[in-house]
C-alpha cells in the first residue's frame, strides 16, 4: 500500500504537470480568449444578462460607478459567453488542462488515502505528508472555485506551476517511510489542530495565487510590459483577482486562528504543560497570523492602496513557506517529527 | 464603492483657539498613534522583531542551547545577551512594541465602541431626498395606499432581520429606513477586545504562575513533595511566594514505555500514587494526558533508567544507590554518575578519609549494539550493558560549590585529588555482575529502575486566555462575514388619482455601507418581494 501511495505521488506530479503544460499552451494559442472578450464588454449590457427578470416600471441599473457590481455582473455574463461554440485551439488545451488538474487532484487523494491506509492513521504525521495535504486542500479549492467561476480559468497555469514546484520539492527534500506516530501526536487534538491548519494553509497558499496575478495584471493595466507584466495579459480582471485574493484569505484566516492559535495552544498545554512557549514553529505561525492581519486591516482601510495590501498578503505567503519548510530545516524544535526525512 | 456622509456635517468650524503647545502635542501624537497606519506599523514590527527569537537560542525554550551559543560565539553572544536576544520575548523593545500596539488598539476601539453603541441605540436615519442617487434604486407601483405599503415593507424587513423606522412625513408620503449588519462591527469589537483579554491574560498567567521540573525515579523510597526544594528547577512568578504552592506528595509506582521496532516510541504511561489533603490516589497519566491536581498539573515529559548500584567498602560496610543516568539521544543511550562520598570510614576512628572516596562515572546501554559501538542499539532494555570508570580520592563535594550529580567534578580530576583506578578501557556489567577493584572493595549492578521527567505546572489565567481566544474567533468570524447595509423605501400617493383606489409610487434605494459585491443582488430580491412578482413573496411568508 505504500509503495501504490508513492507510485501514485509520482503520477499525480505527472498529471499536475500535463495540466501545466497544456494550460501554457492554453496560453500561447488562445488569442485573445473568452474572458479577455467577457471583460471587453461594457458593464451595462452584461447586467440584463444574469440579472433576476426584470419587467414593468421596476428599472434596475448597475451604478456606474460601483466598482463592486463589476464582478457578479461578469460571472453572470459567463455561461451565455461559454456557451458561444468555441473551436479555437486554446480553449481546447484549457479544457483538457481542467480534465488533466481533475485526474491529478483525484491521484493526489488516491495517494493521500493508500498512504493514510499504510499507515492506519490520518496521513498528516510528518512534513512530507503535510505538504501534500496541504497542496490537495489547494488544488480541491482551485477547483471548487473553477466550478464556480470558470472565467478564472487562466489561473490553472500559476496553479499547476505552484503545485508541481510544492510536490517536487515535497518529494525530494521530504520524502519519509510510512510509520506509526510518535505518542506526542496520539490525541485527539491532533484531528483538530492538523487539519484545521492543513485546511488554511492549503487555501492561504492559493490565494497567493490570484494576489501574485493581482499585482502583475494591475502592472499590465499601467502599460507595463517588461517580464513578468506580459502574464497578465489574458489573466482575468484586476478587480476580480482582488476579490478572489480577499475571498480565500478572508475564509482561511479565521481556520488559521483556529488551528495555530486556539486548537494548537490546547493540545501543547496537555502535551508540554503550556499553551504557548515560543517554539520555532510557534513563533513563525504567530509572525503569519500578524502579516495576514496586517493585510486584512490594511484592505479594510480606505486611505491603503490594493496593490499595497496585495503585497503583504504575498509577504504572509512567504512566511508560511518559511514556516512549511523554513522552520522544519533550519531550526530545532518541539514541532521536530514535522523534519524532513 | 460610494460613500454617502450620512452624518450632517459640523455645523460650524469651533473658532480657532490658540491652545497649550505641550497639549497640543500630546493630542495630536495621541492620534498618530492610534491611527490605522500606525497600528500596522506597529503589526509589522512586531512579526519582525519576533523573528530572532525563532533564529537564536532562547533561554525560555532552551537553556543549554543557549550556553552553547556562548561557547560557540564568544565575542557576538555577550553583545546579542545586552540586546536581549536571547530573551526576545521578554526583552524591554519586544514589550515596547507590543505594549505601544494595544495602547494603539485601545485608542482606536474604545471610540468606536462609544460609536457603536451610540449607532445601536440610534434608529435608521430617514431616507435621503435623491433616492436615485444610491448605488442601488429601484422604483415602482403598488396597488396598496402608502401608509399600508409601508407597514407591509416594515414587516417584511423586519422578518428579514433589518432594523427598520417608519416615518409619516408631508403631503401623505411614508418613508420606511431600515438597517442590518451591525454585527460586522459587533465582531470586530468584540475580536479588539477579546485580545487584549488575551494579553491581560498571559501577563497575570505570567505574574502568578510557577512551574518545577523534577526527575522522578521509581519506588516509594524516592518520591517527592511539591516544595520548591524539592524541585530539580523551578521558576515561580514574581507574585508567588513558595508558601503558595500546593501541597502534594508524587511517588511513581511504574512506568511503562512501549517502542516500534525502529526504536520510536509508541507509548509512555506513568503510574503515581498521589497524596493530597490527606488522601492518598493512584493516579495513571500519559504525554496527552496530564495529572490534573488540585492547583498544579503534572506533564510527562520523559523518561530513562536509573541503575541500581551497591558498592561494599573495605570496612564491609555497603552503600546501594539508584542514580538516573541522563539519555543523550532516542535509543536512551544514558550517562550518569555514581558517588560514594561517605565510604572506607575506619569504624575504629569513625573518620571520613576525603583519599579513599569513590566515584564511577559512565553510560548505559538498554541494548547493546552487537558491532561494538557505543551507543545503544534500541530504547528498551533488550540487552543492557553498563559501561563504568571508578575514580577514587578527593570527589570534591565538600566544597560547597553546587556541582552537577550527572558528572564527577573535572577539576578534581585534573589536580590528582581524583584519581582514575580502573583499566584504561571502562569494565563492562551485566545487571547482577559484581566488579572487584584494585583495592578489593567491590561494586554490584543490581539491575535499574525507570524514572520519568516531570514538569509541574500552574496557570491561573489558562482559561481566561481560552475564552479570550475563542470570543475572538467568534468576532473574527462576524467582522469578516457581516455586511452593514441601509435600505431606504418612500411610499408616496399615486399623484391625480383623487377618490380613485389608492395606489403608490414606491422608490427604494439601497447603501452597502461595507464592501459587499452582492448587494445588488440582495436589493433586487427585496425590490421584487416588495412588488410581489415572482414566488418571492410566498417564499418569504410561508
Amino acid at each position: 500500500m505504500a509503495e501504490l501511495s508513492n507510485q501514485l505521488m509520482a503520477l499525480t506530479v505527472l498529471a499536475y504537470l500535463a495540466a501545466m503544460v497544456c494550460h501554457a499552451a492554453e496560453y500561447a494559442f488562445g488569442d485573445r480568449s473568452h474572458i479577455g472578450r467577457a471583460a471587453a464588454r461594457p458593464a451595462r449590457q452584461l447586467v440584463g444578462a444574469g440579472a433576476p427578470a426584470t419587467e414593468g416600471p421596476l428599472v434596475l441599473v448597475e451604478g456606474p460607478a460601483d466598482a463592486e457590481a463589476a464582478e457578479p455582473a461578469e460571472v453572470a455574463a459567463e455561461p451565455a459567453v461559454v456557451a458561444e461554440p468555441s473551436r479555437n485551439r486554446g480553449d481546447l488545451a484549457g479544457r483538457i488542462a481542467v480534465g488533466f488538474t481533475v485526474l491529478a487532484a483525484l491521484l493526489h487523494l488516491g495517494t493521500l488515502v493508500t498512504r493514510g491506509v499504510a499507515a492506519d492513521r490520518m496521513p498528516w504525521g510528518n512534513m512530507y505528508e503535510f505538504t501534500l495535504s496541504v497542496t490537495f486542500v489547494g488544488a480541491a479549492t482551485w477547483l471548487g472555485l473553477l466550478s464556480r467561476r470558470p472565467g478564472i480559468r487562466h489561473l490553472g497555469l500559476f496553479v499547476a506551476l505552484a503545485l508541481v514546484v510544492l510536490l517536487g520539492a515535497n518529494g525530494l527534500i521530504a520524502y519519509t517511510p510510512v510509520g506509526p506516530l510518535v505518542p506526542a501526536l496520539n490525541s485527539y487534538w491532533f484531528i483538530f489542530h492538523v487539519s484545521t491548519i492543513i485546511l488554511s494553509t492549503g487555501i492561504l497558499l492559493l490565494g497567493a495565487v490570484p494576489a501574485a496575478m493581482f499585482l502583475i495584471k494591475t502592472g499590465y493595466d499601467n502599460g507595463e510590459r517588461r517580464f513578468p507584466y506580459p502574464l497578465g495579459a489574458r489573466v482575468p480582471a484586476a478587480e476580480t483577482l482582488e476579490r478572489l485574493t480577499f475571498r480565500l484569505h478572508a475564509f482561511a484566516f479565521p481556520l488559521f486562528t483556529f488551528g495555530a492559535l486556539i486548537a494548537g495552544p490546547l493540545w501543547a498545554e496537555a502535551s508540554w504543560g503550556r499553551y504557548w512557549g515560543w517554539d520555532p514553529k510557534e513563533v513563525w505561525a504567530f509572525i503569519s497570523w500578524i502579516v495576514y492581519a496586517c493585510y486584512l486591516h490594511a484592505r479594510a482601510t480606505p486611505s491603503v492602496k490594493r496593490t499595497t495590501a496585495t503585497w503583504i498578503a504575498l509577504l504572509g505567503f512567504l512566511t508560511m513557506l518559511m514556516n512549511l519548510f523554513g522552520v522544519n530545516l533550519f531550526f530545532e524544535g518541539l514541532h521536530s517529527y514535522a523534519n524532513a526525512g | 464603492m460610494t460613500v454617502v456622509e450620512e452624518r450632517p456635517a459640523p455645523s460650524a468650524a469651533p473658532p480657532p483657539r490658540r491652545g497649550n503647545p505641550v497639549w497640543a502635542l500630546l493630542r495630536n501624537s495621541w492620534r498618530q498613534l492610534t491611527s490605522m497606519r500606525t497600528a500596522l506599523v506597529l503589526l509589522f514590527l512586531l512579526a519582525v522583531a519576533a523573528i530572532p527569537g525563532s533564529v537564536l537560542p532562547q533561554r525560555s525554550v532552551n537553556r543549554e542551547n543557549v550556553a552553547g551559543y556562548f561557547r560557540d560565539h564568544p565575542d557576538l553572544a555577550p553583545v546579542l545577551d545586552r540586546l536581549g536576544g536571547f530573551d526576545v520575548y521578554a526583552s524591554p523593545w519586544f514589550a515596547a512594541i507590543y505594549l505601544l500596539l494595544f495602547t494603539s488598539l485601545v485608542g482606536c476601539v474604545v471610540p468606536r465602541l462609544a460609536d457603536h453603541v451610540r449607532a445601536l441605540r440610534t434608529v435608521p436615519p430617514d431616507a435621503p431626498k435623491r433616492l436615485d442617487r444610491l448605488p442601488q434604486h429601484a422604483s415602482g407601483q403598488l396597488a396598496d395606499d402608502p401608509a399600508a405599503a409601508a407597514a407591509s415593507v416594515a414587516a417584511m424587513l423586519r422578518r428579514r432581520r433589518f432594523r427598520t423606522r417608519v416615518r409619516e412625513r408631508d403631503g401623505g408620503v411614508w418613508t420606511v429606513a431600515a438597517e442590518k449588519g451591525y454585527a460586522k462591527e459587533s465582531g470586530n469589537l468584540l475580536f479588539h477586545f477579546a485580545l487584549l483579554t488575551v494579553l491581560v491574560g498571559v501577563g497575570f498567567g505570567h505574574w502568578y504562575g510557577w512551574h518545577g521540573n523534577r526527575l522522578l525515579v521509581q519506588g516509594a523510597d524516592r518520591g517527592f513533595c511539591s516544595l520548591v526544594p524539592q524541585f530539580d528547577e523551578s521558576s515561580l512568578g514574581p507574585r508567588v511566594t513558595p508558601g503558595d504552592l500546593p501541597r502534594f506528595c508524587l511517588q511513581l509506582t511504574d512506568f511503562t514505555a512501549s517502542f516500534q521496532d525502529n526504536g520510536t516510541p509508541r507509548s509512555f504511561r506513568a503510574a503515581v500514587v498521589v497524596e493530597q489533603d490527606g488522601t492518598t490516589a493512584n493516579r495513571t497519566f500519559t504525554v496527552n494526558d496530564p495529572l490534573r491536581l488540585d492547583g498544579a498539573n503534572v506533564y510527562l515529559l520523559g523518561h530513562g533508567y536509573a541503575p541500581v548500584l551497591r558498592y561494599t567498602d573495605r570496612y564491609g560496610q555497603q552503600q546501594t544507590k539508584v542514580v538516573p543516568f541522563l539519555p543523550t539521544d532516542g535509543m536512551l543511550t544514558s550517562e550518569g554518575v555514581a558517588t560514594f562520598p561517605d565510604v572506607n570510614i575506619d569504624p575504629k576512628t569513625n573518620r571520613r578519609d576525603s583519599t579513599l572516596q569513590v566515584g564511577f562515572e559512565g553510560v548505559y546501554l538498554p541494548t547493546v549494539n552487537p558491532d561494538g559501538s557505543p551507543t545503544s542499539g534500541f530504547p528498551a532494555e533488550r540487552a543492557p550493558r553498563l559501561f563504568l570508570t571508578a575514580y577514587r580520592g578527593d570527589l570534591g563535594v565538600e566544597a560547597g560549590l553546587p556541582g552537577s550529580v550527572y558528572a564527577l567534578d573535572r577539576s578534581q580530576i585534573l589536580s590528582g585529588e581524583l584519581k582514575q583506578v580502573s583499566g584504561t578501557r571502562p569494565q563492562t556489567m551485566k545487571p547482577g555482575d559484581a566488579w572487584i577493584l584494585d583495592d578489593g572493595t567491590k561494586l554490584e549492578f543490581l539491575g535499574t529502575r525507570p524514572f520519568a521527567t516531570v514538569s509541574v505546572r500552574y496557570n491561573p489565567t489558562q482559561s481566561l486566555v481560552l475564552v479570550g481566544a475563542v470570543a475572538g474567533l467568534l468576532g473574527l468570524m462576524l467582522s469578516l462575514a457581516g455586511r452593514r447595509r441601509r435600505l431606504w423605501f418612500r411610499m408616496s400617493p399615486l399623484a391625480g388619482s383623487e377618490g380613485a383606489p389608492a395606489g403608490t409610487v414606491m422608490d427604494a434605494g439601497g447603501l452597502p455601507r461595507t464592501d459587499y459585491p452582492g448587494f445588488g443582488e440582495e436589493f433586487a430580491r427585496v425590490v421584487s418581494t416588495v412588488r410581489g412578482d415572482g414566488g418571492e413573496k410566498n417564499e418569504e411568508t410561508a
